[in-house]
């Protein structure tokens, strides 16, 4: 082993080298993590910009304002003007073709700064300035008190019928003898290939027939029929809990719906959490079930489908669309920071597992 | 020769026999258990079953919701105009794969390389990390395509800002990288929008990465092997069964590709018919025009493809994808 480490680097000793092994890996990460980041702060930087910075050429990146200065009474704008080596910012006071005079904000006592060259070629100075009632503006313009109800209250109804079913049927699956118990499990994993598209023109029509398009129980009762990633994950956590209480329950008398109420399910809460969260950010994010079913019914729509129509809309306010963004992304992340762990663990074993 | 006959009778009636052995015992069990199951049963019967055939019904029909009075059978004259007429079914198909065959292997390896770093022993901070990268999967994906829309935006969007910031190109501008209004570009640029998705594939390569026996590093390590060396012959076969199911739902994924182009702009194919992808011809004939035979063929054809490509990786996944002992059963 120390013939190998002296091989590869005689110049530094073992943990020299991992120090330096940190510092690069770990500056590496923030670099890629920072250009993967950087359409967020783009957004964020956006969102809290004037109309007037968004159609300004020249303006920075950030959200700011062109700087002014108050001189004697009077208002004026402030350059970045260029003198000896530094670039600083002044007032100017008198434009002039060849020659302008300023003010330096900072020393205004000085009096005025005669200036050589044409004022037309500087740039303005901006100071720092977000616009946090863009927030406000889209919060309003969106409508979004009505988008986050109606999202609520779909992710809430569709999650309690997503998370009971599968885990009855996770636990009809885990704890049961039932002839050709392999086949159906199977048969309910494939559904997964199963390209949406292919039950959704009948079941469409029949949805049309009850008169139920242009409602919500379109895209809640199939929610209460259970799906297969939501059941495998649970069915996995099932089969980890000792048949032991099962058991003694059963012999004081309890049935299965009894044991899977008093025994599976209290000893279940992480899996049942990261299956919840599954389906909370699922609901949060369904678009093509509510673009179909609720089409020309905005009083029902969900955040996705307002946020869509809030960007066909308001094109021209870059702003207001991303504050629009943000807002609607503020709660799934939000939760995700809260409950990652329980989460993470569901992503790993519906992935890895299967 | 009577007794092999008597054999070969046996079959069916061992079977049978079998199935009368159940004792009242195990036939209450089975009872129950289908019980348990039968949300899932009704729900695959009645939401994925019936209407899959039904849809197939559909497909020989001429069908429009508006006037169902006048829907009548056509036999297979929906089938015979996308395979054989219709050359927007081909077309908007291949800019699909064309589409997938970039997106899919720049998200898988975005995947794998967030990854091995986080898998790196020498991160400091994993979790902060691993939370940060996932985060934006977290986002709705409206909001993802609308933030990209403008960060990308020629004139204004920082990604451009940046590439002439270090290279020295003109990036900025009407003459500069018009993601998504270059034909050229645009893939590129929707691979981009899906590259915020990545933190589920990231999360599960990291515990693919994580579950490979520290004992073959070891061995390797003694053997002289370099940390290249490692990853190629090591760590990459090891999660190969990983990557395989991801390709899987991958490709199926990237066949309903539906939602960038639909919300930047609305379905139009901009540009150039660019980002017409299938999805979105399915759902401009069945519910735009309303021609609803004619989206259920749509739907069937679009089955059939995500079947044999699901086939044709099974098939080639004994080439490439490794399971480590009795794995291979589950």
């Amino acid at each position: 082993m120390t013939t190998h480490i002296w091989l590869r680097g005689r110049r530094f000793s073992r943990r020299a080298r991992q120090v330096i092994n940190s510092i690069l890996v770990t500056a590496l990460a923030l670099v890629v993590l920072f250009l993967f980041l950087l359409p967020m702060l783009y957004g964020i930087s956006t969102a809290l910009k004037s109309d007037a910075q968004i159609s300004q050429i020249g303006a920075p990146p950030w959200p700011a304002t062109a700087a002014t200065y108050v001189y004697e009474g009077k208002e004026y704008e402030v350059y970045r003007v260029p003198i000896g080596d530094d670039v600083k910012p002044l007032a100017l006071v008198k434009k002039g073709r060849t020659v302008s005079y300023f003010v330096d904000p900072d020393n205004p006592e000085a009096g005025l700064i005669e200036w050589q060259g044409s004022w037309r070629n500087l740039e303005r100075a901006w100071k720092l300035d977000p616009q946090w009632n863009n927030l406000k503006d889209a919060w309003t313009r969106i409508e979004f008190p009505k988008l986050l109800l109606n999202t609520l209250m779909y992710a809430i109804v569709t999650m309690i019928g997503a998370v009971g079913s599968a885990a009855l049927v996770a636990y009809g699956f885990a704890r049961f003898r039932i002839p050709k118990k392999d086949v159906l499990f199977m048969l309910m994993l494939s559904v997964v290939i199963l390209p949406g598209a292919v039950t959704l023109i009948p079941t469409y029509f029949v949805w049309l027939r009850l008169g139920l398009v242009g409602t919500w129980w379109p895209l809640i009762i199939p929610a209460y029929f259970s799906w297969g990633t939501n059941v495998f994950l649970l069915r996995q956590f099932f089969m980890t809990i000792p048949r032991d209480l099962d058991e003694a329950a059963m012999i004081d008398g309890a049935n299965p719906f009894r044991v899977f109420l008093s025994v599976i399910l209290p000893q279940s809460t992480s899996a049942i959490t990261a299956v919840a969260l599954f389906h909370f950010f699922w609901a949060w994010n369904d678009f093509f079930g509510p673009l179909i079913y609720l089409a020309g019914h905005p009083e029902k729509f969900p955040i996705t489908i307002g946020l869509s129509t809030f960007n066909t809309l308001y094109g021209r306010f870059g702003n207001l669309i991303q504050a629009g963004t943000l807002i609607s992304a503020v709660i799934p992340v939000l939760v995700f920071f809260f409950a990652q762990r329980a989460f993470m663990q569901g992503v790993v074993i519906t992935g890895v597992e299967k | 020769m009577a007794y092999v006959a008597d054999l070969r009778l046996a079959r069916p009636r061992k079977g049978k026999a079998a199935r009368q052995k159940m004792t009242p015992l195990q036939k209450k069990e089975a009872l129950w258990g289908l019980l348990f199951l039968s949300p899932w049963m009704i729900g695959f019967v009645g939401l994925y079953l019936l209407p899959m055939l039904a849809s197939f019904v559909f497909s020989l029909m001429d069908f429009n919701p508006a006037v169902p009075d006048q829907a009548r059978f056509i036999g297979f004259a929906n089938w015979y105009r996308a395979l054989f007429v219709d050359a927007e079914v081909r077309l908007s198909f291949l800019r699909t794969l064309h589409f997938a065959a970039i997106s899919l292997p720049a998200s898988l390896a975005l995947a794998l390389f967030l990854a091995i770093l986080l898998n790196s022993k020498h991160l400091i901070g994993v979790r902060l990390f691993r939370t940060l990268f996932y985060m934006p999967a977290m986002i709705p994906t409206v909001a993802t395509v609308i933030i990209w829309n403008g960060v990308l935006n020629e004139h204004t969007g920082w990604i451009n800002m940046l590439i002439e910031r270090v290279t020295g190109i003109k990036a900025t501008g009407p003459e500069g990288l018009r993601w998504l209004a270059d034909p050229k570009l645009v893939y590129y640029a929707y691979t981009m929008f899906g590259l915020w998705g990545v933190g589920p594939a990231m999360v599960i390569f990291l515990a693919g990465l994580q579950g490979v026996p520290t004992e073959l590093y070891e061995a390797a390590e003694i053997d002289g092997a370099s940390w290249f060396q490692r990853l190629i012959r090591i760590t990459f076969p090891m999660i190969t069964p990983v990557i395989f199911y991801q390709l899987v739902l991958g490709v199926i994924g990237s066949l309903q590709t539906f939602l960038a182009p639909f919300v930047l702009n609305n379905g139009t194919g901009f540009p150039e018919g660019k980002t017409r992808f299938y999805m979105i011809y399915f759902y401009k004939q069945s519910f735009t025009f309303f021609n609803m035979g004619y989206g259920a063929t749509l739907a069937w054809l679009m089955l059939i493809v995500a079947l044999i490509l699901t086939i044709i990786l099974f098939g080639t996944s004994r080439y490439w994808v490794y399971y480590a002992g009795e794995e291979r059963s589950s």
